[in-house]
């Protein structure tokens, strides 16, 4: 494995060459080289959004397969909220859980459990005073990338927790290696994923050493499977279930009302998430506790790796929510309100560390030469930021030349100007004779 | 390699224009970030820039923001025309603002910037004549 491991790949046969992907990029991690598309790894922040974005659906993720399961003696399925969604309402959550163990699980612990510990836990962080404000939410891991990329000043502002799945992989680990007495190694973690950031998070974990999940399959991969069984599930197994509170976290401002922040901004979209985080850098939004950040428009329902569309999904997360906390009326039963710390491995956390992408040069002179050369190419380029050159933007080609991977007759307009300056000079250089014949063109120009 | 190396930025500031108001301290930002310069240190420089930028387009005529980048350390200048300061020690009290309700309404004017400038840098000098204008230099070490 390279220094980096990425979810998000291309499937060259069907790259074009297009420049839709490299324009989308928020990270600017793509380049179009020898038609097709390649992702500078160590700007690629596994968002997905080139996924979305990629006509000919040449983005793909790579997530574990179902065969994988193969391989461990229990396997243990840890089912995003999101998948809930995925689904008619008519299936209850008690069925979609059943239904992995028809695909081969051997149990299930859903991740809106380890939510509703994270939601609880964000909401003791912000009662500690140095914690430093605005708090940036850690559970979208694209968004922590983003963060170590492109602001790495603001990584002591992400709240030094684990996302809610890698606490509920490590809280299933211990139940079920306990219950089926078997070692660490023979239990196989399987996180359901909407997205490819997770995907990556379990292989090259943030703030850990090694994460508690084995690996990561696809919502996408197993929709079909679970369709399929769905209808015949009649067992009601009586599962250890999570509230409203936990599985609210699909959609965009779940966290922050289950942390119960008032003082709060919600903001999805990559994009979106990179301005906002813009503002923070200018201290802007000091006045803020706590900034939940995703990477995806709506929330994990609107992930690269879900089915349906999003719009639906909401409704459909928004009712789940509403029944069962008339469940719990009814029952008068109400959420988690208390933690145990010492089972959540808070010790074996590890620092966040930058991964500045925007170095031009380890040598402080040299960078500054580039920052200028930079500044004097781009002035040259036409500024209309066409991508034809296979970098996103003018300024982006012009890094690229500071940076000696391209050359400026990569520009298809520098390259015309280049073709007309020879052009002339070649209709100038028709006009010149060697000189033993120039008085023989004199007279024959007389004639 | 040539120690006395800088790079010179430079920005026309518009009085009230926000369509473009910090992207004066955004660019700078970006420079610093290129050439490596601490992360905190970078912090310091950006927030304070912003402060100072947002000053020119809220409170003068408009203006300029010249920025001197050396290896080690960094020179930030705003030169305004306007109104200028009055009392310049009553300004630099931390929650002392002639902000109008409009800015405030857009999260501005707490009385904080020239304090908090003041504070970041490890050099500070602000000139104003009443009338004419104002003039803010900073230093800040990386």
């Amino acid at each position: 494995m390279d220094e980096y491991f990425h979810s998000v790949r291309l499937i060259k046969s069907r790259c074009k060459g297009c420049v839709s992907c490299t324009k989308r990029c928020p990270t600017e991690a793509i380049r179009i080289r020898g038609g097709k598309a390649h992702i500078i790894e160590s700007r690629c922040i596994d968002c997905g959004e080139c996924i979305r974005h990629c006509p000919r659906h040449a983005k793909t993720a790579v997530t574990d397969y179902l065969a994988d399961l193969d391989q461990y003696k229990v396997n243990i399925a840890l089912p995003a909220p999101t998948l809930y969604a995925q689904f008619s309402v008519d299936f209850s959550i008690e069925t979609i859980l059943h239904g992995l163990l028809e695909l081969g699980f051997d149990e299930v612990f859903e991740v809106a459990q380890g939510a509703e510990i994270v939601s609880l836990m964000v909401k003791d962080c912000l009662n500690a005073k140095e914690v430093k404000r605005p708090a940036i939410s850690p559970a979208c891991p694209a968004v922590v990338r983003l963060i170590q990329v492109k602001f790495p000043e603001l990584i002591d502002y992400l709240m030094q927790i684990d996302a809610p799945v890698e606490l509920a992989a490590k809280l299933a680990r211990a139940k079920y290696s306990q219950k089926y007495n078997i070692h660490a190694d023979e239990l196989g973690v399987w996180f359901i994923t909407p997205c490819p950031a997770k995907m990556t998070a379990c292989k090259q974990p943030l703030g850990r050493e090694k994460s508690n999940i084995t690996g990561a399959i696809a919502i996408s991969q197993i929709y079909g499977s679970l369709l399929k069984v769905l209808p015949h599930v009649n067992e009601q197994a009586n599962y250890n279930r999570a509230s409203w509170v936990g599985i609210g976290w699909a959609v965009a401002g779940g966290e922050t009302s289950a942390a119960q922040v008032e003082n709060k901004l919600v903001v999805y979209g990559i994009n979106h998430v990179s301005r906002l985080l813009e503002q923070v850098a200018m201290g802007n939004l000091d006045d803020i506790d706590y900034i939940e950040t995703l990477a995806c428009a709506g929330g994990c329902i609107g992930g690269p790796l879900t089915v349906e569309n999003r719009f639906v999904a909401e409704t459909r997360m928004k009712q789940r929510m509403q029944k069962l906390k008339d469940e719990y009326q009814v029952a008068g039963k109400s959420p988690l309100t208390d933690y145990h710390k010492d089972e959540l491995g808070i010790n074996e956390r590890q620092a966040i560390e930058p991964r500045p992408l925007m170095l031009l040069d380890e040598d402080i002179f040299k960078a500054m030469d580039k920052v200028e050369l930079i500044e004097k190419i781009l002035e040259s380029l036409p500024g209309l930021d066409c991508g034809s050159c296979g970098s996103p933007n003018c300024k982006a080609l012009a890094e690229d030349i500071a940076q000696g991977r391209a050359s400026e007759t990569d520009c298809v307009f520098k390259l015309r100007e280049r073709v007309r300056d020879l052009a002339q000079e070649m209709i100038d250089l028709t006009k010149k004779m060697p000189p033993p014949l120039e008085k023989e063109l004199e007279e024959l120009e007389k004639e | 390699m040539n120690t006395g190396q800088v790079i010179n930025l430079e920005y026309e500031l518009t009085a009230l224009n926000f369509d473009v108001a910090g992207e004066a301290s955004s660019k700078t930002k970006r420079v610093l970030q290129q050439i490596g310069v601490r992360t905190d240190v970078i912090r310091c420089i950006a927030i304070s820039a912003y402060e100072a930028e947002m000053n020119v387009i809220i409170h003068s005529l408009g203006g300029i923001m010249r920025v001197v980048v050396f290896p080690d350390r960094t020179e930030i200048t705003f030169e305004d025309r306007g109104p200028g300061i009055a009392d310049i020690n009553l300004a630099m009290q931390e929650g002392y603002s002639t902000a109008p309700d409009y800015v405030r309404e857009m999260g501005f004017g707490a009385g904080m910037g020239l304090p908090n400038m003041a504070r970041c840098a490890d050099q500070f000098d602000i000139q104003s004549e009443v009338g004419v204008g104002t003039k803010v230099m900073m230093m800040i070490r990386h």
